[in-house]
């Protein structure tokens, strides 16, 4: 089954009088379960890419399916449906909302899915627990380190249970004993047979992923196998 | 996302930012308090007179005489003449003549000087019939009043007013003692009680009330003129019937053509004319007070649009994040104007609670009541709830257009 599937997907950007094209006619296809890294140096449109990806923005033009759904042509409210349903984003900064707890964070996506009380704090507590932050419910993003708060913000992709597990550069404010910890829970969350997709532009962070989407100028370079 | 939701949501940022939140509320609360103290004066200075000129009695009509005009041609200003008679007053009475009257008391009222041993005292001195006890609704603290036998006798007896018999009888109960009145003696019958409320003219507690006969005598006059006419009408709505029908009957006894332009020779005064000219003046501060309260009110509600729109600004980061996880953009709208007609909803019941604690304190330092009504209060509320929410619609309709990716890149 695929998850992901862009064909001739165009982005253009008017910067003042100039037009930018940040995607050129690409085309990739994503299946379930796979852990896909997209590597690319900066300005290649690799962030336009996860913007897509992630239904934080639509296409100029072409088609993209993610889990089935037409997603290119809907609007602001139908996107935000899509991204609370089908999407789990892990942040570069974290961006957990700091006046909550790890709990209520994590509950944030149930709270727009419009899930009732008992069962969200059922289902955050779990996904706390699976990313080994059972002792930490109540604490605030303030009072846990770096690693912690990423944990967090993992379990807070995976508590929708979403087709997708969308990692904007999940490492990149992270050092390096928290860095193999985040990148040790996503292969664990790979092996449970979790789509994964990964931004990055460190070689270290692509080389754990099964294959690696090179993008350069807004296109897909040849696919490097795995 | 329920409304109990985003309540809680909404509520959790207000939390967050507490001091912001307590100075966008302040506006508010300054706001209302002080269209609470304002109104509440207003309405205060309007019982104080109501209750003063209710006190005079209930349904009431006062009817006295006009100008005078004496030998040299000057003309006194109303009330100078003496053009009110007894017979005025029995005319009045008569039951055929004016049916929504119910009662009448005549008055004569002058100034005389009272002693008690060694003690003086001057005070106004009223002479009146049995009437003037329910006429002008008083009663007595203690002893009795008149009665019809000494009115017609003319006897030596007199009423004192609470204020006048505390002065001339520091210690016991004067009733059955004498005092001298203008140098005649009488005996003290009975004390009024004290009416509450003073007029503007003399304090209504201080008066020897006496039957009109013996005040007649005791001025040496003759005459059979009188002060005032008090009249009680049959009801409320009987008033301006009872108006209608003594204003006939003396323009007929003083023969006043007001067809040829003559001037009557006597006014007749309401309780609510004269309640209505006393408040026109109070209206006119009130509306004058109140106006520059709603302007405070409108800048309140400006400061709570003011710190919504730094708040929004301040929190791109967050409502790009809301809206990743799957808020839509009427969500977030939503949990702004929650926001913000929560905050203006408490600054309205902070700015009750300031403004009803400053009716109770501001009592005690100036000489005026402040009297605070339940649905001004309520009004307050809900203006601050409206102010709040309508000052919040821009900034809301901000943070909904913010597009997620934007928000997020934002550092």
């Amino acid at each position: 089954m695929t998850v992901i599937r862009l064909t001739d997907v165009r982005k253009t950007y008017a910067m003042g009088s100039l037009e930018v094209e940040a995607l050129r006619g690409l085309s990739a296809t994503i299946e379930v379960g796979e852990y896909v890294a997209v590597v690319g140096p900066s300005g290649s449109g690799k962030s336009t890419l996860m913007h897509i990806i992630g239904c934080l923005d639509v296409p100029t033009s072409g088609e993209y399916l993610l889990d089935g759904t037409d997603v290119a042509t809907m609007d602001e409210t139908q996107l935000a449906a899509v991204r609370n349903r089908k999407v789990g984003f892990v942040f570069q900064q974290f961006n957990l909302l700091p006046s909550l707890s790890a709990l209520r964070n994590v509950e944030l996506p149930l709270v727009y899915a419009g899930m009732g009380r008992a069962e969200r704090r059922e289902r955050a507590a779990e996904a706390l627990r699976r990313v080994g932050l059972a002792d930490r419910v109540e604490h605030r993003p303030g009072e846990l380190s770096g690693g912690q708060q990423q944990r967090v913000a993992v379990a807070r992709a995976l508590v929708t249970e979403p087709a997708l597990i969308l990692a904007d550069e999940p490492t990149g404010n992270l050092d390096s004993t928290s860095t193999s910890d985040i990148l040790a829970l996503f292969d664990e969350l790979h092996e449970m047979g979790r789509t994964l997709v990964l931004i990055t532009h460190e070689p270290e962070v692509a080389r754990r992923a099964e294959r690696t989407l090179q993008i350069h100028d807004g296109a897909l370079v040849e696919p490097v196998p795995a | 996302m329920n409304w109990t939701e985003t309540f809680r949501t909404g509520g959790e940022a207000i939390r967050t930012h507490r001091l912001r939140s307590a100075l966008t509320m302040l506006g508010i609360v300054i706001g209302i308090s002080s269209v609470i103290v304002t109104v509440g004066l207003g309405l205060g200075a309007q019982n104080e007179v109501r209750n003063q000129i209710d006190s005079l009695g209930s349904n009431l009509l006062i009817v006295s005489p006009g100008s005078s005009t004496d030998g040299s041609g000057m003309r006194g200003g109303f009330g100078s003449g003496s053009t009110l008679t007894l017979e005025d007053a029995d005319a009045i009475a008569d039951d055929e003549v004016a049916p929504d009257v119910e009662k009448v008391a005549p008055v004569v009222t002058s100034f005389a000087s009272l002693v008690n041993g060694t003690t003086n005292w001057s005070s106004q001195t009223v002479g009146a019939t049995t009437d003037w006890s329910e006429v002008r609704k008083r009663e007595l603290s203690t002893g009795r009043f008149f009665t019809d036998e000494e009115v017609t006798s003319a006897a030596p007896v007199v009423v004192l007013g609470a204020d006048t018999a505390s002065e001339l009888f520091a210690v016991g109960n004067p009733v059955g003692q004498r005092v001298t009145v203008d140098g005649t003696p009488m005996t003290v019958i009975g004390v009024l009680a004290p009416s509450g409320a003073s007029s503007t003219e003399a304090s209504e507690d201080d008066l020897a009330l006496m039957p009109l006969t013996t005040a007649k005598r005791l001025s040496g006059s003759t005459s059979s003129s009188v002060s005032t006419i008090y009249v009680q009408a049959a009801s409320q709505e009987a008033l301006s019937a009872a108006y209608q029908e003594i204003h006939a009957l003396l323009s007929n006894l003083h023969g006043i053509d007001a067809q040829s332009g003559m001037q009557a020779d006597f006014s007749i005064n309401t309780q609510d004319s004269l309640i209505e000219t006393a408040n026109a003046t109070n209206r006119t501060l009130t509306i004058l007070l109140g106006g520059v309260a709603a302007i405070s009110l409108l800048v309140g509600g400006i400061g709570v649009m003011n710190i919504m729109l730094v708040s929004v600004t301040e929190r791109v980061r967050e409502i790009g994040l809301r809206k990743a996880l799957g808020a839509t953009p009427r969500l977030i709208r939503r949990q702004f104007l929650v926001e913000a007609g929560v905050l203006g909803t408490a600054g309205g019941v902070v700015g009750v609670a300031l403004g009803i604690g400053t009716a109770v304190v501001l009592p005690r330092f100036i000489d005026q009541s402040v009297d605070v009504s339940a649905s001004a209060t309520a009004t307050a509320i809900g203006v601050a709830l409206l102010l709040g929410v309508g000052f919040g619609v821009y900034p809301a309709g901000r943070a909904a257009k913010l597009t997620p990716i934007d928000a997020l890149r934002s550092e």
